[in-house]
């Protein structure tokens, strides 16, 4: 049995802070429950925050690209906050643009950058 | 045995008069002219008087002998100090050959002296070489040390608004120094919470693939991130050069002036800059 | 291009997940004594984890040795990565960007490759594969 990485909601947002060292397994656990999550909470965006993280590999980045597609597809935004500058100089260098996903310097900016795309989209609808 | 004669004879010629160190130093203070004061000089030339006198002594005449690594020690510090201090190469080896003046032959000197005094003369001489590579070594030492110096100094992160940080650039860009400013660059988005990044290149006069790659990684982990950049200052020769190489920059946005590249980031974050008074 | 070992080598058996993230940390410990940045030390870390993974999931588990080393003055963590597994049958291919006989992106050993200063590769089908990296500081 591995550790699974919390996923709190503040009110329509899904909040994943990664704290932890993370185990591949944990990795696919966290991309199943993210989809759980949205599809039983409802939610409208979500904030991976990876301020803790020390690497990410391909692996890890892949999940940040599904997770972000996988939410998209249940109408619900990703913002990826936090990465650290020598994660994402690393990121570059093995090759890993993380296209399609969004980010954000911080938790706040992260949280405001949902605020303003959900009122952007609903000026539209 | 003619060996240990010839030495001995060369340490006599050396030590035959109290006189001959006071008269060196003052052959050298003349020549350095007072930039190093009286004590420091008797003191460095006593010491090395001495050192010579045993090696003499001890080694004769082969100076990369053993019996010599005082001698060269002496000679390495001495070269250093001057080449700190800012005295040429011509002054520091001076320092031996001014010796070669005090124990010089006269009329009355024998045979016997006067071989001697060219033995020590071709001895001098080659230590007179010696302090000058010690002397280019230090600098050497000297060059790189501010050149890593100046390599902190020209990487300057400004923070130009309320999170806009830019970095002009100005120099020959390299690879290395590339890698320095990206990472300084990053962590001061982090640093200040700046989502808008300004690289100008106004003052760099030559652009090539490598450091064209570094640029290109830079905006693309800003982005990664969560922070935007954007390039200013191009001149038109590298604009071509960066084409002709088949690099592009399609995916960033460039300006032609730091100026227009503020003017934009401002808009891009809602603030407008005439609203505070500024030129428009 | 002789490489002198600093230290006694440490070795990490690779047989499971969490053996890849001790792997990660004894690297990112030994990164940290040789006063890699903190840039080499996440390039280097990343490398690791990649090589490592590699070596669970496509050479069936294996083992990590690591050490620090010095070279012409200035040191550097080098690790090598084994498995007895089936072995790459094309170098070439298995180096090239988005080539992936697994399920991941195929960014594994062409990124590890460019995170590293030295890289090494030997692989023989049937007998296993031994990859070879070293990072040195700056």
């Amino acid at each position: 049995m591995t550790d699974r990485v919390p996923i709190l909601k503040l009110g329509r947002v899904l909040l994943v802070s990664i704290q932890i060292d993370l185990e591949d397994q944990t990795v696919l656990d966290l991309q199943d429950d993210l989809a759980e999550r949205i599809v039983t909470t409802g939610a409208i965006g979500v904030v991976i925050d990876i301020t803790a993280l020390e690497i990410v590999d391909s692996f890890v980045g892949r999940m940040l690209a599904n997770a972000a597609a996988i939410s998209r597809m249940l109408d619900a935004e990703t913002v990826v906050v936090g990465m650290r500058p020598a994660v994402a100089i690393t990121l570059v260098e093995l090759g890993l643009s993380l296209g399609g996903v969004r980010t954000a310097l911080t938790l706040e900016k992260g949280l405001a950058l949902l605020e303003r795309g959900r009122a952007t989209s609903a000026d539209r609808g | 045995m003619a060996a240990a004669e010839s030495s001995e004879r060369l340490v006599r010629l050396l030590t035959h008069d109290s006189e001959i160190l006071d008269r060196w130093v003052e052959a050298v203070a003349e020549i350095l002219r007072g930039r190093i004061s009286r004590a420091e000089l008797e003191r460095e030339l006593t010491d090395l008087y001495q050192a010579l006198g045993q090696a003499l002594r001890e080694g004769g005449l082969n100076w990369r002998a053993e019996e010599y690594s005082e001698v060269r020690a002496l000679l390495v510090e001495l070269s250093r100090n001057r080449a700190q201090h800012g005295f040429t190469p011509t002054e520091t080896a001076t320092s031996l050959f001014a010796c070669k003046d005090v124990v010089a032959p006269t009329a009355t000197s024998s045979a016997e002296d006067i071989s001697a005094y060219l033995q020590l003369g071709r001895l001098l001489d080659a230590l007179g070489l010696f302090t000058i590579e010690a002397y280019a070594r230090t600098r050497e030492e000297i060059i790189s040390a501010q050149a890593e110096q100046l390599l902190e100094l020209s990487t300057p992160v400004v923070k130009l608004w309320e999170g806009v940080v830019a970095v002009p650039l100005v120099g020959t860009l390299d690879s290395a120094r590339t890698q320095i400013v990206m990472e300084k660059l990053l962590q001061s988005l982090v640093d200040s919470e700046s989502e808008q990044a300004i690289i100008d290149i106004t003052g760099v006069p030559a652009v090539d693939t490598e450091v064209a790659q570094h640029l290109l990684k830079t905006v693309v982990a800003a982005r990664l991130m969560g922070a935007e950049c954007t390039i200013s200052g191009i001149r038109p020769q590298i604009a071509q050069t960066l084409v002709a190489l088949g690099v592009r920059f399609d995916d960033i946005v460039t300006k032609a002036t730091l100026a227009d590249a503020l003017r934009y980031v401002l808009r891009r974050i809602g603030t407008e800059p005439a609203a505070t008074g500024g030129p428009k | 291009m002789t490489r002198l070992a600093e230290d006694v080598e440490q070795t990490v058996p690779i047989v499971s997940n969490d053996d890849v993230v001790r792997a990660r940390q004894l690297v990112r410990t030994l990164a940290q004594q040789c006063g890699l940045s903190l840039v080499d030390q996440t390039k280097l870390v990343t490398a690791a984890s990649e090589l490592a993974r590699n070596t669970l999931v496509y050479g069936g588990g294996g083992a990590m040795h690591c050490a620090t080393v010095r070279r012409d003055g200035r040191r550097g963590v080098h690790a090598v990565f084994e498995d007895s597994g089936p072995g790459i049958p094309d170098l070439d291919l298995a180096l090239t960007d988005g080539w992936t006989s697994g399920g991941g992106l195929g960014l594994g050993l062409s990124g590890a490759r460019r995170l590293v200063d030295d890289f090494e590769l030997d692989s023989r089908t049937g007998v296993g594969t031994k990859v070879s990296v070293t990072k040195w500081a700056r």
